[in-house]
């Protein structure tokens, strides 16, 4: 379950920095430095990938070369050790020549939209990256409130890379449009080129997988995680055969979301020539009785997506064979899959649930009871995703077995407005209870109360992300009839590492204040169907330090409360606003107040653009002004 | 006492019951307020009002807390669908507004009828009463637009490929215990249809939601406006204005019946292309899975139920 996870992001020390450097403070310094110094010298850079201040020092008279040079070898090698962005953004910011050799020895270059630094730009600073890791739409885009075709699109990306530099090796992509044609390019341009992992993108099919596998010929990662793979069903290519007749060096190899059937004897002689192979994940057309046999070729796997887990038509599998393979399997430690799992042969994982760190059953339609035995020999378990078909008696088991749990996932059986629920504030309880060191939880139910949530916040200390969503519309505490106010008050005041925080029910201003007040690491707030007035949002922009990507949708803010934030949007990665009340004279008051924000309005068609109120708002800082590839459905102020 | 408890007589036509569910104790203002049900009679089986007032079927009432509820019998737990809301008129509270509801034809079974709040009217009861209590009535903070029971685009936030699994368990066998969650889901799983469509020579494909359409002239439209500003781009820029827009209006006329320049077909369940048209509009929404709108010089080139086209890399 690999995800592009936000590590943090540049202005996260911002504040740490501006108070020990200024630009005058480091200016006068330059030159004259010996090599035993170190001294800082003058001129610190200022722009980095994200986005920042450009760099507006003077040229101050170049130094004597020898000791500058040997400075910065010697920066180079120490450099390159450091791996993290946060810390390669403050080094850089050192001084002139430090900016140069971090520039230089920098192998990621991680760009956390796509649109707030061009290609050449971020590549001329960065020219020796190896490793590209993109992000494109925010992720409202995967509720369809984005329309088709808005933009994030890898091309631009991957033609200024070929200019810059033969070498890179990897890929990692997340909620952008890549082509077949992209994927080719890349295929042709990279010898070096060995690992891709796209997470929700769309905009290919089988024939661009199709390149990557025939070309690519030192590919060891090929993760293709929940994207929107489409393809026309008379045009779906055998990919699989496509891989080299040779021993391969694939290390990973994920194509669940791939919704075409693979041909399988291709699949099973390419996992039997891939000795490397540690993590495979199939599609639902794998059938048990095929997963099978692969995990016999590959009895070295930590990570497993088990694709449908259910025999095929005619096929006879012997639950004991089954059991068998998995007994074989002494390294897996990551299992998921269990698309259209047959309950009966559930119990076969038994033997590889006490090493089991991760697991999902997200898709897997089970009750309580068919839980219940796997679950209690999962002791180690460290994330665990789930279908709320296990109901609160489900989460009791959970609760109980693994008392190590830091991540949780419990995701509707049926996601509409309506539906019964069968999970609850019970089974809340019963986690928080249970699962003292829990540090992410994501909770879909239909009834909640105030009192479960607060028992959670005083249970598990240590939350870093909370997400509990309601599914009803304002739905208040199911008991007292409450707003669901003090609930996350107290989430926001007990979990004092919370940044991430997503709200739902009936809740009105004073959540907003209690957010302002106590969320102050709070990186991300998702916000539906919440407040009364703009209240809420000017707490939320006045009072988080920390906000960097706020989505908001049908609540009701507008002008006032969008401009009371102007002081903040250049330190956040955007702000998205959808179905509030919203005016285009407020919007455009705030681009032209704010010259290095791009404001987006996004209309369903064009003709919407033309009405005065704003439908859908998305406003992100850019060091490149408005992009030249808006559709005709988007408008920019 | 809280209200009349009507049963139902088996008439065959609905009838307004308990409403409110025995484990809730539902906070009396203090007002001492009850409310009226009235008897539903033969003509007014398809709508219900509900009013807050004295005993005795005093119907004098703040109008702004007139409550419209859409009755449902239903013979099975799940399939109840109410959608009842109250214009605000409290501050403190955020509710939907809405005119509509719908009514499941189930009613005249025999069996056992039950209905159960949605929580949307469970919490405008809530307020109301607190509302008498406090004596608030100021103006009125609308909020949500109309159209409260119709699905939103987007919520739950659940990806569309987790949105299916109701409907594609049905497919296989289940287990009995899950079988009977799968079954009730099952029948109510008919939100909003997403369906992708394409035209050629615009490399931006869009989506479109069949359910909000009930006629292939209302989906003819809505093509139009999805792909009348992105075809109006994709032309010379030195055309005009006015010849450009000539140009847009004649493509999107005559889409089903192939005298236009594009025609529309789509693609069925059985990966058959065929002319959107042909069949009547439920069955066609029940087969689709994909949308098109094809230069109509192409037509004559398809061959309908096999087509072959390969998308080709080799341009790259």
């Amino acid at each position: 379950m690999a995800r592009v996870e936000e590590a943090g992001d540049r202005d996260e020390n911002k504040e740490e920095e501006t108070s020990w450097w200024s630009p005058e403070a480091v200016e006068g310094g330059r030159g004259g430095e010996g090599p035993s110094g170190g001294s800082r010298g003058g001129g610190g850079g200022g722009g980095d990938g994200d986005g920042g201040r450009p760099d507006t020092q003077p040229q101050p008279p170049p130094p004597p070369p020898y000791s500058d040079q040997v400075l910065e070898n010697v920066l180079e090698n120490v450099l390159q050790f450091l791996v993290c962005r946060r810390d390669r953004n403050a080094a850089s910011l050192v001084c002139r020549s430090w900016y140069r050799s971090e520039a230089q020895t920098r192998r990621e270059l991680f760009v956390g939209n796509c649109y707030a630094v061009s290609p050449a730009r971020a590549l001329r600073r960065f020219c020796g990256a190896r490793a590209l890791v993109l992000k494109g739409r925010p992720r409202f885009a995967d509720f369809n409130l984005f329309p088709l075709g808005w933009g994030a699109r890898f091309s631009p990306w991957i033609s200024a890379m070929a200019s810059a530099s033969p070498w890179l090796e990897r890929v990692c992509l997340k909620r952008m449009t890549v082509s077949d044609a992209d994927l080719a390019f890349l295929a042709r341009s990279f010898p070096s080129f060995c690992d891709l992992t796209l997470i929700c993108c769309d905009g290919f099919g089988t024939p661009g997988l199709a390149v990557i596998a025939e070309l690519c010929r030192n590919l060891r990662v090929l993760d293709l995680i929940e994207n929107d793979v489409e393809d026309e069903d008379e045009e779906v290519v055998d990919w699989i055969s496509r891989f080299p007749e040779t021993t391969t060096s694939l290390e990973s190899l994920s194509f669940e979301c791939v919704n075409c059937p693979v041909n399988f004897s291709a699949l099973e002689a390419l996992v039997a020539r891939s000795p490397s192979l540690r993590r495979l994940r199939v599609n639902q057309n794998v059938s048990l009785g095929q997963l099978r046999r692969l995990m016999v070729r590959a009895p070295h796997l930590t990570h497993l997506g088990t694709g449908s887990f259910r025999s095929g038509i005619d096929e006879d599998l012997n639950a004991t064979d089954l059991e068998q393979a998995f007994l074989a399997s002494k390294s897996l430690i990551c299992l998921s899959g269990f698309r259209e799992v047959a309950p009966e042969y559930l119990l076969a994982v038994l033997p590889v649930c006490a090493n089991l760190v991760s697991l999902n059953l997200s898709y897997a339609v089970i009750t309580a009871e068919q839980l219940k035995p796997v679950m209690l020999e999962c002791h180690n378990l460290r994330t665990f995703w789930v279908l709320d078909t296990v109901g609160d008696e489900g989460l009791r088991t959970v609760a109980k077995a693994c008392k190590n749990l830091h991540e949780l996932r419990v995701f509707p059986f049926e996601a509409t407005e309506d539906s019964e629920g069968s999970v609850s504030d019970a089974g809340l309880v019963a986690i928080s209870n249970g699962c003292r060191k829990l540090r992410s939880i994501l909770f879909f139910c239909q009834r909640m109360t105030n009192a479960a949530v607060v028992t959670m916040s005083k249970n598990c200390p240590d939350l870093v992300v909370f997400r509990l969503c309601i599914m009803g519309r304002h739905r208040p505490d199911h008991v007292t009839g409450e707003s669901m106010d003090e609930g996350f008050g107290a989430i926001v005041m007990n979990c004092k590492k919370l940044t991430r925080l997503a709200v739902s029910g009936l809740l009105t201003d004073k959540v907003f204040e209690y957010i302002a007040t106590y969320g102050k690491l709070v990186r991300t707030l998702s916000v539906a169907f919440a407040g009364n007035t703009d209240l809420s949002l000017k707490y939320v922009l006045e009072g988080c330090h920390r906000l960097q990507k706020l989505e908001i949708r049908d609540s009701p803010f507008g002008d006032a409360g969008l401009l009371s934030g102007i002081h903040h949007y250049y330190n956040m990665r955007f702000l998205w606003m959808s179905s509030c009340k919203l005016s285009l004279n407020g919007c455009k008051e705030v681009a032209q107040r704010m010259p290095n924000l791009v404001v987006e309005v996004i209309g369903d068609r064009p003709k919407d653009l033309d009405s005065d109120t704003v439908e859908k708002l998305y406003l992100y800082r850019s060091l490149e002004g408005p992009r030249d590839d808006a559709p005709p459905f988007v408008s920019i102020l | 006492m809280e209200g009349e408890d009507v049963k139902n007589g088996g008439h065959g036509c609905p009838r307004l019951l308990d409403l409110i569910p025995n484990e809730r104790v539902v906070q009396d203002g203090g007002g001492g307020r009850r409310r009226t049900f009235r008897r539903l009679d033969a003509s007014e089986e398809m709508k219900l009002e509900l009013r807050l007032g004295l005993p005795g079927g005093d119907l004098e009432e703040e109008e702004s807390s007139a409550l419209s509820l859409g009755f449902i019998s239903k013979a099975s737990r799940t399939s109840i669908r109410v959608f009842g809301a109250v214009e605000s008129t409290n501050e403190g509270f955020q509710h939907q507004e809405t005119g509509f509801f719908k009514l499941q034809s189930r009613a005249g079974t025999e069996k056992e009828h039950k209905t159960t709040w949605a929580y949307g009217e469970f919490e405008q009861q809530q307020s109301l009463e607190k509302e008498k209590a406090d004596g608030t009535a100021g103006p009125s903070t609308s909020t949500q637009t109309r159209a409260a029971a119709v699905p939103v685009v987007g919520w739950p936030p659940i990806r569309s490929f987790r949105k299916n699994l109701a409907t594609n368990s049905t497919k296989q066998t289940v287990e009995p215990e899950t079988r009977s969650i799968v079954e009730e889901v099952k029948l109510e799983n008919n939100k909003g249809l997403l369906v992708k469509i394409n035209m050629d020579g615009i490399p931006i494909g869009r989506k479109v939601d069949l359910k909000a359409y009930d006629s292939y002239e209302k989906l003819s439209n809505a093509v139009e406006d999805l792909f009348l500003g992105l075809f109006e781009a994709q032309k010379d820029i030195s055309a005009n204005a006015i010849q450009k827009d000539e140009e847009a209006k004649r493509a999107f006329t005559g889409l089903m019946d192939g005298s236009g320049d594009y025609t529309l077909v789509y693609e069925d369940n059985h990966g058959h292309r065929m002319l959107v048209g042909d069949v009547p509009w439920e069955m066609f929404v029940s087969t689709v899975k994909r949308l098109r709108v094809l230069k109509s010089s192409h037509l004559s080139s398809l061959r309908f139920g096999s087509v072959c086209r390969k998308r080709t890399v080799t341009e790259c």
